[in-house]
């Protein structure tokens, strides 16, 4: 059993408040994971820190045994919350950047998935619909061959339809080697594909199992417990 | 082939179920080679995981059969595929006849009107 991510108490404070407090988290490679938990919960922060976009208060978090850095980040594809690609740019030239960028990136793969969803690689970004110019940051995230997916609300801007893709291409990615996090509100949708969820709520876990040991347990979809254990 | 999957009980069960109906209605014979696991996975839109722990189920049942290097196949061995098929049955009437004491009737009524049915359907 090998380890792909492990956070050892990890915590993050933003001034007074905590975002993440003495956070342990492991996990293994050749999983789907889903990471559940309602707004504010600390899901994005935890991302953000297994990217360097930020640094822990205390605690570590480890890729590979690595702290995050230049050499996590060939193993890591990160799709962020918000889009950082150039506007102006047509998709074709985003996929020579990206492919000029990272060594594990697959034009082909790209190009394919393009034609599958009905995007022209001669258009500019800044002539997409909002959910358009999310599928083509999805699509490059996932052409890359990398180690460690990190998914950051994927599937929130799509159409059913394009969720549906979205997932099969996940699935046909899927290798023993790799491991997709994917943080959602979107449960009922992805629950299906999930090895593990991973419950998270005020900067701690509070639950992590299997998607069929829930449904065993509880008799309940893992929508239907985090409904449960999050009721406002 | 549609797969349909409730979402209060375990995905693991239900493609079990699921697969045996496949192989109970003919749709994979005896002997029939079965689509590698990546490939059922992302027919049924399922983890791979959970799919390959589905087929060790069935190998254990006895009901698919690994071959070192050419994948899985339906085992060809038709007693096997009788034997899990009646078990399913005896299943399906045993649930029907409790829900028929619920609504009050005794097992002899509820032949009665199956009879019935199926003398109805003869003529």
């Amino acid at each position: 059993m090998s380890i792909i991510l492990e956070c050892n108490n990890l915590t993050k404070k933003f001034g007074n408040k905590a975002a993440l407090s003495s956070l342990h988290l492991q996990l293994e490679r050749g999983r789907i994971v889903g990471l559940l938990g309602p707004n504010g919960s600390g899901k994005t922060t935890l991302i953000k820190l297994a990217n360097q976009l930020l640094t822990p208060t205390a605690g570590d978090i480890l890729i590979t045994g690595k702290k995050p850095g230049v050499e996590t980040k060939k193993i890591v594809s990160y799709l962020p919350e918000r889009t950082y690609l150039n506007d102006w740019m047509r998709v074709q030239q985003i996929i020579e950047f990206f492919s000029d960028f990272y060594v594990d990136f697959n034009k082909e793969k790209a190009y394919e998935m393009l034609r599958s969803l009905n995007i022209n690689p001669d258009d500019r970004l800044k002539t997409m619909s909002k959910g358009t110019k999310e599928k083509v940051q999805l699509i490059l995230v996932m052409s890359r061959e990398a180690q460690l997916y990190l998914l950051d609300e994927p599937i929130g801007g799509v159409d059913p339809a394009a969720r549906d893709y979205i997932l099969k291409t996940i699935l046909s990615n899927y290798n023993e080697n790799a491991t997709v996090l994917i943080s959602t509100h979107l449960i009922s949708d992805i629950e299906n594909i999930l090895d593990y969820v991973v419950f998270i709520n005020q900067g701690q876990i509070v639950l992590t199992s299997s998607v069929d040991d829930i449904r065993k347990e509880k008799g309940k979809s893992v929508d239907a417990l985090f409904r449960e254990v999050f009721k406002c | 082939m549609p797969w349909e999957l409730k979402s209060d009980r375990p995905i693991y069960t239900q493609l079990i179920e699921q697969i045996e109906l496949l192989i109970f209605s003919g749709v994979y014979p005896p002997g029939a080679k079965l689509p590698s696991v990546r490939d059922l996975a992302q027919d049924a839109a399922v983890n791979p995981n959970t799919m390959q722990r589905a087929l060790a189920k069935l190998e254990e049942d006895g009901l698919i059969i690994t071959h070192r290097t050419s994948g899985r196949s339906v085992t060809e061995d038709a007693s096997i595929i009788k034997k899990a098929k009646t078990e399913l049955a005896q299943e399906q009437v045993s649930t029907f006849l409790e829900k028929m004491r619920l609504m009050g009737f005794e097992q002899k009524e509820t032949v009665e009107i199956i009879n019935g049915i199926v003398g109805g359907i003869k003529i």
